[in-house]
């Protein structure tokens, strides 16, 4: 089976986010960027059913340069070539999520995969917006997924409980963390990494329909007290969650 | 000019962030001169529709037909955008549920459409949709402006007030007149498990209780649960016990979990990563419980406790359930 991985690249989860001086965006400055997590649940399960039933794991990107070091790793762990969609521009999802149909429609793909969100922006729209874009059957916040007979069976998280659907293939699935266990590339897998083809493309971005004004802290929050130590101090506690609070 | 809001009924009952979302639309067409606002409501029978007139629908589109009985992404896109179609809306509101989730970006996918996710306030401004949002779990708040028309936006369930702008006034109820296509249906569900207990989901729980590493073992988290039982609230984990296997990835909180702000959040033995205080920051009130007078954890919380978990949150426990009893 043909599978299409999307991945993004952005900073680690352990940033501490500060703001560029044009105020729009952070300084990356110090910012170590990974792979998206979400996109790295996508990835693994992509693999695994390689790894099951045979076929081939391409990935793609859209966005500069520096994407490439995410292609690069999922090399690394077992894809089996790379796509760079290089647009300079600062795509919104819209954008992005036309790139990436035009490059992967009409291509015989069974299956597209993606993570939910990425953890810079937030947005949680590449993937659906792809599958309306590509009019392919789509489920978002995937926890397990399980591939029969031309049909895909997931099991998605809603508020409160879990939702198992099942959509005829081929479809895109939008992986949320707990379907899998991320695998780490190997030294091998490193070296046979650097033999696989990452091809780059000159993609021209769509302007923004999303533009951002202005990017900013949050307010800080003020450090509160100490009520006291241990046990002794449970009764203050809830008299300031009363009477200060007013939470209880 | 009108603003168009998708309204979410779960077995026919409306929902508390679609509230919301038409109270929203109301002070946005009142403020921003956008004219009517209208709610269109998949799986609806009519129930609790015309009531939506008190929070500021002028009209209500209802579908009642098998296809949207419970959420179905095509014939809930369908649904939409004849709506849009109908309305010739300016503005598309949503409410950021994991249904408005997964139905909003499709929608703008289906249009071309511009769409600001999971936003905390709204404005009409020069003739665009201002969005505030919260990037990076909370450690940055983005402002976006969406160019084109309808611009779109799903709203932070909790975030904005569920006003009744006008009481006593009814919206007209209409059926939306649609056509829905079964061979379009591609996604069907199979089956809907609710969690243990039924318990309220952490992004919209008013009180939640987390545990994290200090609790030393997944064997220890009765006393998270006994507590968050005696306040009538949620439990929550932090990354490391998630990541550990003690809990389910459900009850993370922070970046890769939920982002909360409930009316109250207790962190017990939670020293306070980065990615887990971006999850929840926003909270009115945080609690902390702690051995280490140094964590993290402290320099945003409201309250402290320094000390032992196992001895204070059974008092703590203890003590609540005899505020009960005595309220």
């Amino acid at each position: 089976m043909k599978i299409a991985v999307c991945l993004k690249q952005v900073p680690s989860t352990d940033t501490r986010i500060k703001i560029a001086p044009d105020g729009k965006r952070i300084d990356p400055a110090g910012v170590t960027f990974v792979t998206n997590p979400y996109d790295e649940f996508a990835l693994e399960e992509a693999i695994r059913l390689k790894e099951a039933k045979g076929g081939e794991v391409v990935v793609l990107s859209a966005g500069g340069q520096g994407a490439v070091a995410a292609l690069r790793n999922a090399l690394a762990v077992g894809a089996d070539s790379a796509v760079l969609l290089k647009t300079d521009a600062d795509p919104d999802a819209l954008a992005v999520a036309r790139l990436l149909a035009d490059e992967i429609g009409g291509k015989g793909y069974d299956l597209v995969l993606c993570g939910k969100q990425a953890v810079d922006d937030d947005a949680a729209q590449v993937g659906p917006m792809l599958a309306e874009m590509l009019d392919l059957p789509c489920a978002t916040v995937v926890v397990k997924l399980e591939l029969t007979e031309g049909k895909a069976r997931a099991t998605r998280e809603i508020e409160g409980g879990v939702e198992i659907v099942e959509m005829p293939l081929p479809a895109v699935i939008a992986a949320q963390k707990g379907l899998n266990e991320p695998r780490y590339a190997s030294l091998k897998g490193i070296m046979a990494a650097k033999k696989k083809p990452v091809e780059e493309k000159a993609a021209s971005a769509a302007a923004a329909k999303v533009e951002i004004v202005s990017l900013a802290l949050p307010p800080a929050r003020q450090a509160g007290r100490i009520v006291g130590e241990g046990a002794a101090a449970v009764p203050e506690l809830v008299r300031v969650l009363r009477e200060e609070a007013k939470v209880l | 000019m009108s603003i168009l809001v998708f309204v979410e009924a779960r077995d026919g009952k409306i929902k508390s962030n679609s509230l919301e979302a038409v109270s929203e639309a109301r002070r946005l067409a009142d403020e921003g001169s956008l004219g009517e606002v209208f709610a269109v409501v998949p799986g609806s029978k009519g129930e609790g529709a015309a009531a939506l007139g008190a929070y500021g629908a002028d009209r209500v589109w209802t579908v009642d037909h098998e296809l949207v009985a419970r959420y179905q992404p095509e014939s809930f896109v369908a649904c939409v955008l004849e709506a849009v179609k109908k309305s010739s809306a300016q503005v598309v509101l949503f409410p950021a549920s994991a249904m408005g989730r997964d139905l909003a970006p499709r929608v703008a996918g289906r249009l071309g459409a511009g769409l600001a996710s999971d936003c905390t306030a709204l404005d009409w401004q020069g003739g665009a949709l201002v969005a505030t949002r919260p990037v990076y779990a909370g450690k940055a708040i983005s402002t976006v402006k969406i160019a084109g028309s309808p611009a779109l936006a799903s709203l932070r369930p909790r975030a904005f007030p569920q006003m009744e702008r006008r009481p006593g006034t009814s919206a007209a109820v209409e059926v939306l007149g649609i056509t829905l296509d079964a061979s379009r249906a591609r996604v069907r569900t199979i089956e809907v498990g609710a969690s243990e207990g039924g318990r309220v989901d952490l992004t919209e729980a008013e009180i939640i209780v987390s545990g994290g590493r200090g609790l030393r073992g997944p064997e220890n988290f009765h006393l998270i649960e006994e507590l968050a039982e005696a306040l009538g609230g949620t439990v929550g984990a932090s990354r490391a016990v998630v990541d550990a296997g003690w809990r389910p990835h459900a009850e993370q909180v922070g970046q890769t979990g939920k982002t909360v702000s409930p009316k109250l959040y207790v962190a017990v033995g939670i020293s306070g990563a980065i990615q887990h205080l971006a999850g929840m920051s926003s909270s009115r009130c945080i609690v902390a419980i702690n051995k280490d007078p140094e964590a993290p954890i402290f320099k945003v919380a409201d309250y402290g406790i320094v000390g032992d978990a196992f001895e204070i949150v059974p008092a703590l426990t203890e003590a609540l359930k005899g505020l009960r009893v005595g309220s």
